[in-house]
């Protein structure tokens, strides 16, 4: 099929950026988009173009390394899909798509459609996780888990980090990304004991870098695994608690 | 060349616990006088990273990625083994022994072995602490399925997203020990040179991907823990950015590089449709769970699958294999399906694939039950293919996927370099031939928590009071210069191809001749089209841009580069052994029925390459294998 490409192209972080059109020909309607960019790509390279920067790496959905806004989209026009999912057999011949990058106070940008998500990596830090030791585990089936919990724990585990929440969001809120690995770790047994300083320091991290949950939720829409703006219930109350707690420990 | 395995003597059970209290120790206050760089942050790199960190060391770990959570250990979907046997059904130690001996074709160590089988247990444990969710059972314990080349259930998972899961573990491990200043994480870093001073590994060589700086680090022991070469092939279940950069560069400096050849083709994975294609997508082999795989046993039968009768249907595994049935080990299923579609059975708009059908499972269990299961993958399939697994069969064909090969290392670990370790899929410890599924994700946890971080210490025992080089030692202005040259010629070919379409052809030579089916006569002519793509590559390459911002195709040069001095490797290491054994299927070696014929009295060995410069023959030493513990026997899944 034939289509035409808008995309946002800067060559720096600090060099101004604008639109180029790029046609995007003769392209098989099984291909993905990134598939699309790469081919787009080698004939710009044949052209002696510059080829357009974008980020991936799993090309299944998995790793969240891509993320791009597709005509005014996180990821594209597919609810629940990452942008290296999305298949050209979504579009008619003729179309147009626009690609940009995420737009966010929290995800400045590197070049033409990448930008650093570190920040994400930031929030983990500050207590994403359960202090134990390698070697130090008690046998596994020691701590039995009923089933609901543990596949609701999955449900937020799933996050694959790509940043679609924050890019949806008109605020450029990460509550959906931090809100799901804390509920993940906070419903669990092993996950108690950290409970409530681990949400007290990554909330303020996550303040820190992005803007605040007005509840537009755009961001479950964009998420590719679906992560239920629930968690950001959950991540809220046990946030007031944890205030609560802090206090009384002061 | 020298090879020392190290395998500690006493009987199989009791070596890695006699080996544990001979070996030197350094004590807690020492461990921050050490320094150990960790270069890669997946399964096998984040958990070694996080274990040194808390045991004391001072870690720098690098990744190319812009978080450890992006390494491909991320898209491992079906599930880890560990010979728990909580489902009571005959599983031990031994039995994973024993099976992963005989699935590996009798082609790597029992001592290693062994060893994985022992902390497999340790492995479920530590990431449950971690708050892993592993599927659990009404009673609230954990669950298990069963996996190809094993008669147990030993498989422990997360849905379709174990990977996933474990990284995640790993990756918060890791991030903890961040936070808590003994790890100093690098990320967009890539390692392009090792560093040797006085022959022993002292520190690496990096560029920053996003501004092109060059810069040297310095420290006690090196860990490389890069993940595998699949990609050589070009079309993979690899990720795009999966290369063998570092794992080569460090065998350019030394360290032998091990069974080359022994790659993985996965039965199950999505079949190619259409020459644009990036990469080939995997659908886990759990689904052979469920699933039946068969083709139409008239191969002009045109019909929709639905509409083919169950008598005109082949399904060969379960003819062929009984007693596995759909659970054939890998290399065994991907070679039935090739040769249903070699004799021309195969289905779909191109006829490349084979059918695998969930229509019993449907019926017996219903629709959520299935759902539940493998509901990513079903829903993954469709977005692909844009049709439905539920109401259609699958289509799927073997395609690239794991490399069993890579860096020698002994029992402790250690490369040929002296302290220069590798673990996880860069390494070639323990799966010989053939890599039965749900093994990498245990084997590169079992390296990263369990095994280097105490192996390491027998190597930097000896070494306490010294400092490491300072990074403007000769060996690290060499070194920087090397890269800094490599990046330069190569942005300064100016030809008139991308990057990508050589790797393109180079990947189409690989798999043509050096995939799931090997010929002496086909080998050479692959070794001579290689060498001559090579030439062209460094006179025709284009690559724009720059070397000071992002730019991906310079990136990609690099490892380009260095995948066609592997695949050249990998054609002569395939062209030695003169006997089909795992995924290594030489033709001229096979059985009346077409079963790898192994030859144990000639090749029980490891084939451990030394570099002896690019285009010139490499140098092999053999590292014999000992089977004390297990019968040498004919693989059979009959
Ligand atoms: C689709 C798929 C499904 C799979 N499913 C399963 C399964 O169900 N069960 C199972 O047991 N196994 C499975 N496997 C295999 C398993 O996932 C891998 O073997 C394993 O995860 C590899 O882990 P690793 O840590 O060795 O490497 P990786 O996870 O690949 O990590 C490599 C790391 O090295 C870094 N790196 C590499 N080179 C450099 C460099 N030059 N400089 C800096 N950093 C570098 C990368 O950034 C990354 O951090 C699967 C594999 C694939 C592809
Ligand atoms: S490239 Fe991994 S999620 Fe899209």
């Amino acid at each position: 099929m034939d289509l035409t490409l808008r995309v946002w192209r800067q060559p720096s972080p600090d060099a101004p950026g604008s639109f180029e059109t790029y046609p995007a020909e003769d392209i098989d309607e099984h291909a993905s988009l990134l598939e699309m960019l790469d081919i787009v790509n080698d004939r710009l390279t044949e052209q002696g173009v510059e080829p357009i920067a974008f980020d991936s790496d799993c090309r299944e959905g998995i790793c969240g390394t891509c993320g791009v806004m597709v005509d005014g989209k996180a990821h594209g026009p597919m609810e629940n899909t990452a942008a290296c999912q999305v298949h050209l057999f979504n579009y008619r011949d003729g179309d147009t798509i626009t690609l940009e990058p995420w737009r966010a106070r929290g995800f400045p940008l590197r070049k033409d459609l990448i930008v650093d998500r570190s920040a994400f990596d930031e929030i983990i830090s500050a207590g994403g996780y359960v202090s134990v030791n390698t070697g130090s585990a008690p046998e596994a089936n020691l701590t039995p888990v009923d089933k609901g919990t543990a596949d609701l724990a999955f449900d937020a585990a799933a996050c694959i980090g790509c940043g679609a929440c924050v890019a949806a969001c008109p605020n450029g809120a990460a509550h959906l990304f931090t809100s799901a690995k804390l509920s993940q770790l906070n419903m669990l047994p092993q996950g108690q004991p950290e409970r409530y300083a681990r949400t007290q320091r990554m909330v303020t991290i996550m303040e820190e870098y992005f803007g605040s949950c007005t509840n537009y939720g755009e961001c479950q829409a964009a998420c590719p695994q679906d992560i239920s703006i629930d968690f950001i219930a959950m991540m809220n109350k046990d946030y007031r608690k944890s205030k609560f707690r802090n206090r009384r420990a002061s | 060349m020298q090879l020392d395995a190290k395998i500690p003597d006493g009987p199989l059970e009791e070596k890695w616990d006699n080996h544990r209290f001979s070996m030197r120790l350094v004590n807690p206050n020492n461990k921050r006088k050490f320094s150990v760089i960790v270069v890669g942050t997946g399964l096998a790199g984040a958990s070694a990273a996080a274990t040194l960190g808390e045991l004391g060391y001072n870690v720098k770990a690098f990744t190319y990625h812009d978080s450890p959570r992006r390494a491909h250990s991320i898209a491992a979907q079906g599930g880890i083994n560990a010979a728990k046997n909580y489902q009571g059904d005959g599983d031990s130690v031994f039995r994973l022994f024993h099976d992963t001996i005989k699935g590996g074709d009798y082609r790597s160590r029992e001592a290693n072995v062994y060893r994985l089988a022992q902390v497999s247990v340790d492995i479920i444990d530590q990431c449950v602490a971690q708050g892993v969710p592993f599927a659990r059972d009404y009673g609230g314990l954990l669950d298990n399925r069963s996996f190809g080349g094993a008669q147990v259930s030993r498989t422990f998972y997360a849905k379709g997203q174990t990977g996933q899961q474990l990284l995640l573990g790993a990756y918060q491990a890791l991030m903890r020990q961040v936070d808590a200043g003994s790890v100093e994480l690098h990320t967009k870093s890539e390692m392009l040179e090792v560093v040797k001073v006085d022959g022993e590994a002292r520190g690496i060589v990096v560029r920053n991907l996003e501004t092109g700086e060059v810069t040297s680090h310095a420290a006690h022991a090196v860990v490389l823990a890069t993940g595998g070469y699949a990609s050589a092939y070009f079309l993979s279940t690899m990720a795009k950015n999966s290369n063998v950069t570092a794992a080569w560069r460090a065998h350019r400096k030394g360290a032998a590089f091990a069974n080359p050849s022994f790659t993985q083709i996965h039965p199950t994975c999505i079949p190619q449709s259409g020459d644009y294609q990036s990469k080939l997508t995997l659908m886990s082999e759990s689904l052979r769970n469920d699933g039946r795989i068969w083709v139409p046993a008239d191969p002009d039968d045109e019909r929709a699958p639905a509409d083919i009768p169950e008598a005109e249907r082949d399904y060969y595994l379960e003819r062929i294999y009984p007693s596995f049935g759909n659970l054939a080990p890998r290399d065994v299923s991907s070679r039935a399906a090739k040769r249903m579609v070699d004799a021309g059975h195969g289905v779909g708009p191109r006829k490349n694939g084979v059918y695998l059908d969930f229509s019993d499972a449907v019926g017996r269990l219903g629709q959520d039950k299935i759902a539940e299961r493998y509901g990513n993958l079903f829903e993954m399939y469709q977005k692909i293919t844009n049709e439905n697994p539920y109401d259609v069969p699958m289509r799927i064909y073997p395609a690239p996927h794991y490399a069993m090969g890579g860096l020698w290392v002994d029992y402790n670990l250690m490369t040929t370099i002296p302290g220069l370790f590798s673990i996880g899929e860069s390494n070639f410890s323990d799966h010989g031939a053939n890599r039965l599924g749900a093994s990498a994700l245990m084997q590169g946890l079992a390296d990263g928590y369990f095994v280097l971080p105490y192996t390491i210490g027998d190597y930097l025992a000896p070494h306490l009071g010294e400092s490491p080089p300072p990074t403007d030692h000769p060996a690290f202005a060499e070194a920087e210069a090397e890269v800094r040259d490599k990046v330069n010629g190569l942005l300064s070919v100016n030809g008139t191809r991308s990057v990508d379409s050589f790797h393109r052809d180079l990947g189409k030579i690989v798999w043509d001749y050096c995939g799931m089916a090997r010929t002496e006569q086909g080998l050479e002519k692959a070794r001579s089209e290689i060498q001559a793509l090579r030439d062209e590559y460094h006179k025709d390459v284009r690559v724009l841009g720059e070397n000071e911002t992002i730019n991906q195709s310079l990136e990609k040069a690099g490892r380009v580069a260095d995948f066609f001095e592997l695949a050249e490797l990998m054609t002569i290491d395939a062209l030695d052994r003169n006997e089909s054994c795992g995924g290594h299927f030489r033709e001229e070696y096979q059985t009346d029925e077409g079963e790898a014929l192994r030859d144990d009295e000639h090749y029980a060995y490891v084939a451990a390459w030394g570099f002896e410069g690019t285009g010139e023959d490499p140098s092999l030493t053999k590292e014999h294998l000992a089977f004390e513990n297990v019968k040498l026997a004919t693989r059979s899944y009959k």
